[in-house]
């Protein structure tokens, strides 16, 4: 199915999701889209509608309250759809694995393909693992 | 047999759908990347509008728990038609100017009612507050733009003197292009001022604005109802255009250097278009009004008036 895979490939939207997070990785992310990174290259879009994203970035260490919401998100994406975690919180819990606030990393509640490490991962490593994860379609 | 045929072959192939959408994608590519330059970056590679569509068509449609389905799906749909017949009757016409029947300048100004009119059906259908806020601007902006765009247009069916396309073409054909006239030129500036507003560009993507309210009307359409509004968006980039170069430039000549002229009439439209959508800040919905209903229609009347002195 080259007609289906090859433009899924070309065009990935993101949807960027905060559960918590120190904005740290976040602002990494918007580096992505500036003149130096420029991820519109690869087709690449940051959209505002969770509806038409082909893949969720998940930032931040789920917190308690954010659980509903990146549940809700997930099935909101229309499939096929990728979770690609962002930072050490996201992939790990890093250090707030003990919190009394803290669900746990993202893949307790939702699938994720994709695990970026780093606090904050830097632009490059998002590129790349965005990459990566568009061949494994 | 014959009077199927052509008209489908018109409509879905030549300058109706294909055609149409070829060249939108492509004039949509030409927005993006010049965009792009203007920030200093690369910009996406020239397939990428045509990758866009083609992925939107191949995911999951989620039609939403609270919206009417019938309505929330035939809304892309409807917009589509009319762009599409926009430009078929404009090309057809600008192939063929003997083929003009009586109003058909009344019945494209209509037909590109039509879009907006769809997003305005598909933003109210779909039960999100989001897309209901978008499709009020929406219809606020419609409002604003449709008064002057209809005066400048008109100020050219007055120095015509005739409402056929036919007779607009012709005339400029032996009385030089209509924007050798003063009150063309001040009726040209307003048209296209307002086909900025009509194709919702910076400074009047107002309904859609990505950073507050989240695309406005588009919000929960996922999957080929959105690959569908895409796919008129780009074609009206096209559409628009082309109308304006007919009824104020002269309109589309294709034999020897004029295609080249027509080209080049085209290219300087979009340049216009996507300069001034890249170097301008986003108005608020009263400010769009007030500009749209006072200097740009004070300007449209000042045409009108010089057109009916006779200048």
């Amino acid at each position: 199915m080259a007609l289906k895979t090859w433009p899924l490939k070309k065009s990935p939207w993101i949807f960027h999701l905060s559960t918590g997070s120190c904005n740290n990785c976040d602002i990494e992310l918007l580096d992505c889209l500036t003149p130096r990174f420029d991820v519109e290259r690869f087709g690449i879009l940051l959209i505002g509608s969770v509806r038409h994203a082909d893949a969720l970035v998940v930032t931040g260490a789920l917190t308690r309250q954010c659980v509903p919401r990146v549940k809700e998100c997930y099935d909101q994406m229309p499939k096929p759809g990728l979770v690609i975690a962002v930072g050490q919180c996201a992939c790990t819990s890093c250090i707030f694995r003990d919190s009394y606030n803290i669900v746990g990393p993202i893949d307790k509640i939702i699938p994720v393909n994709v695990y970026i490490p780093g606090c904050p991962p830097k632009p490059e490593a998002m590129i790349s693992a965005i990459v990566k994860a568009l061949g494994t379609l | 047999m014959e009077k199927v045929i052509y008209p489908l072959f018109y409509f879905l192939i030549f300058p109706g759908f294909l055609f149409t959408g070829i060249v939108g994608l492509l004039a949509s590519w030409v927005d993006r990347k010049v965009t792009a330059r203007v920030q200093w970056r690369v910009g996406p590679p020239w397939y990428q509008p045509l990758a866009d569509i083609l992925k939107l068509l191949g995911k999951e449609t989620i039609v939403p728990a609270g919206p009417r389905a019938t309505f929330f799906l035939l809304a892309p749909v409807l917009g589509l038609v009319g762009v599409t017949l926009v430009s078929t009757v404009v090309w057809v016409l600008n192939l063929n100017p003997g083929s003009s029947f009586v109003g058909d300048l009344v019945v494209v100004l209509y037909l590109l009612a039509l879009p907006p009119l769809a997003v305005i059906i598909g933003g109210a259908a779909s039960k999100n507050p989001l897309g209901a806020l978008g499709a009020a601007r929406e219809m606020k902006l419609v409002l604003g733009y449709e008064l002057p765009f209809l005066i400048a247009v008109f100020t050219v069916v007055v120095k015509v003197g005739s409402i056929l396309f036919g007779d607009i073409l012709n005339f400029q054909e032996f009385n030089g292009i209509m924007l050798r006239h003063p009150s063309g030129i001040l009726a040209f500036v307003v048209a296209i001022v307002c086909s900025q507003a009509k194709l919702t560009l910076i400074p009047f993507d107002i309904p859609e604005a990505e950073q507050e309210i989240m695309s406005g009307p588009y919000v929960e359409y996922s999957g080929a109802p959105l690959a569908i509004f895409k796919l008129t968006r780009a074609m009206m980039l096209f559409a628009l255009p082309v109308f304006l170069i007919t009824v104020f430039w002269g309109g589309l000549h294709f034999s020897g250097w004029n295609l080249l002229w027509t080209i080049l009439k085209y290219v300087a439209l979009l340049v216009v278009i996507v300069v001034v959508r890249n170097t301008n800040p986003r108005l608020r919905i009263d400010q769009a009004i007030r500009f749209l209903w006072g200097p740009v229609t004070a300007v449209a009347i000042l045409g009108m008036i010089l057109a009916v002195v006779g200048l």
